[in-house]
């Protein structure tokens, strides 16, 4: 089956991907930090909805739809359009890519991110694994 | 979307000659001490008093130069203030003065937090001039600073593509005194930027042509520049490949063997080159079994029979050890004097440390930490790669 994106149960599905894979357990092993991914409504969705993903060490601690960016507390931010959302899901932008080219917004601590690429990586591959369905 | 960036690049004999028409008033020239034995740095403050600009000199950059060293030179500057930062040397000034510019310029910075993300807002003090005086890192081409943690013992890949430089002058007499090891060093990393910025994930129409013809002028003019250092033309076209390597793999990126080199660099001090080449045909042979088909095209650039395929893929990974053995450099780690009990003594850390840079996101194949630590064994002894 497939999960609607961007729903609460998309999220659960990436959060149980994370969980049962032994490479992000292996990257994200020293990586401390929740993480709120906000999808910016655009001419393809017109709503804002957002992410919580609370990471440590290897294992998401929780994952939910939330009300609104302010809704949980969280260290780092990553912004961008449904569009941009849309296409890392489908594994057509880099997210990396993405952020260098601004098309994804990152707040928090970069030198940590820097220090720990490959489990950002990892994250990637796994949100790859979620069947996902988008509003047309 | 993707960007590419670049210097304005004055290349060629007498390319020093471009300082002479410099505007402004004050020059730190970043370096080492090397240079300032070998005249260079007195060289290019002749040039700078005739475009009027006095100049200061921070010549305490080290090889694989440290975080520290950043902070110390962006002190220097900021009792300076230049409007010119100056980057003279190999690839080590000239990272250390990318950093140095940008802490001058954005002094409640860390460096470890220099990332390709947002803006720096850089220029507002002053422009940085790389003049490279080997020919192979193309660290006056990129944005790409690679700084050391000391405490961690860990090379970090940091950089922002406003950091580039604005004037990179290419001038082969600068690295026409280098000695035949560091000719060989230095020339096969930028083989390896050839290599790697062809063939990683994140090559483009735009960084193709650039790779592909510094792999050839290498091939070509490494094994002459190595034996004859007074082989003008060898050491001219090797300048330019470097150059034109920079550009390639900077505005593309490099992959697993930088990973695997930085990681090998920062525990044993082994020079950047030597290490990188070591590497490259282990991950080749490794990606050959998914990803053949750019390293069999190089092959042919190179004049192999093109076999294409994972035959085409492993004779270039062969054909680079070729030519590392006929100019004297190692192809396996044993070959480097590292004795093995202290190399599988940090066999755990290496590993870790190469699938944590960041030249690892763009490896064709992505790797498990099992095999890159298998890739670093392997290495060792020089076994083929069958996994
Ligand atoms: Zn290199």
């Amino acid at each position: 089956m497939a999960f609607k994106f961007p729903t609460d149960e998309w999220v659960k599905e990436f959060a149980r991907q994370i969980n049962s894979s032994k490479a992000y357990e292996e990257a994200g092993k020293d990586w401390e930090g929740d993480w709120i991914f906000v999808v910016e409504a655009d001419k393809s969705y017109p709503h804002t909805a957002c992410f919580f993903i609370g990471l440590f060490h290897g294992k998401v601690t929780d994952a939910a739809l939330i009300e609104n960016e302010k809704a949980r507390e969280a260290q780092y931010f990553m912004r961008g359009s449904f569009t941009t959302w849309r296409k890392t899901i489908q594994g057509k932008l880099d997210p990396i890519q993405g952020l260098m080219t601004r098309k994804f917004k990152l707040e928090g601590n970069l030198a940590k991110v820097l220090r720990n690429p490959s489990s950002a990586k990892e994250l990637v591959n796994c949100v790859l694994r979620v069947p996902t369905e988008f509003p047309v | 979307m993707w960007n590419f960036v670049s210097p304005r690049i004055v290349f060629g004999e007498g390319a020093l000659d471009a300082l002479d028409e410099l505007q402004g008033r004050r020059a730190l020239i970043v370096t080492d001490v090397n240079m300032v034995r070998l005249g260079l740095v007195d060289k290019v403050k002749a040039h700078l008093a005739k475009a009027g600009i006095d100049s200061e000199v921070f010549d305490q950059v080290e090889p694989d130069p440290s975080v520290e060293t950043a902070s110390r030179g962006a002190g220097k500057a900021l009792d300076l203030q230049p409007d010119w930062i100056i980057a003279l040397g190999g690839g080590s000034p000239i990272d250390a003065a990318k950093a140095i510019w940008v802490l001058y310029e954005r002094p409640d910075m860390e460096a470890g937090a220099i990332g390709p993300v947002g803006d720096l807002g850089l220029r507002k003090k002053a422009r940085l001039i790389t003049i490279p005086t080997t020919s192979g890192t193309g660290a006056e081409a990129t944005w790409a600073i690679v700084l050391t943690d000391t405490a961690e013992k860990r090379k970090m890949g940091l950089g922002h593509p406003e950091n580039v430089a604005d004037i990179a002058i290419v001038d082969p007499e600068m690295a026409a005194g280098m000695p035949p090891r560091l000719t060989a060093d230095t020339g096969l990393d930028a083989l390896v930027h050839a290599v790697e910025g062809y063939t990683c994930a994140w090559h483009t129409d735009l960084t193709d042509g650039l790779c592909l013809q510094a792999a050839r002028l290498v091939f070509r003019y490494l094994p002459r520049a190595v034996r004859d250092g007074g082989d003008t033309e060898a050491r001219e076209r090797m300048h330019n490949a470097a150059t034109c390597a920079g550009l390639g793999f900077g505005n593309a990126m490099a992959s697993m063997a930088h990973a695997m080199g930085h990681s090998l660099g920062a525990a044993f001090h082994v020079p950047h080159g030597r290490s990188v080449a070591l590497f490259l045909p282990y991950t080749i042979d490794f990606f050959a079994s998914v990803a053949p088909d750019r390293f069999a095209e190089l092959g042919a650039a190179a004049g192999l029979p093109n076999d294409g395929g994972e035959q085409g893929a492993r004779e270039f990974a062969s054909h680079i050890r070729a030519l590392c053995r006929d100019i004297g450099n190692p192809t396996t780690v044993a070959e480097t004097g590292i004795a093995r009990d202290g190399y599988e003594a940090q066999l755990d850390k290496l590993a870790d440390d190469a699938m944590n840079d960041t030249q690892m996101v763009t490896a064709v194949r992505p790797p498990s930490l099992e095999e890159t630590r298998s890739l670093f064994l392997y290495a060792y002894d020089g076994r083929s790669v069958d996994f």
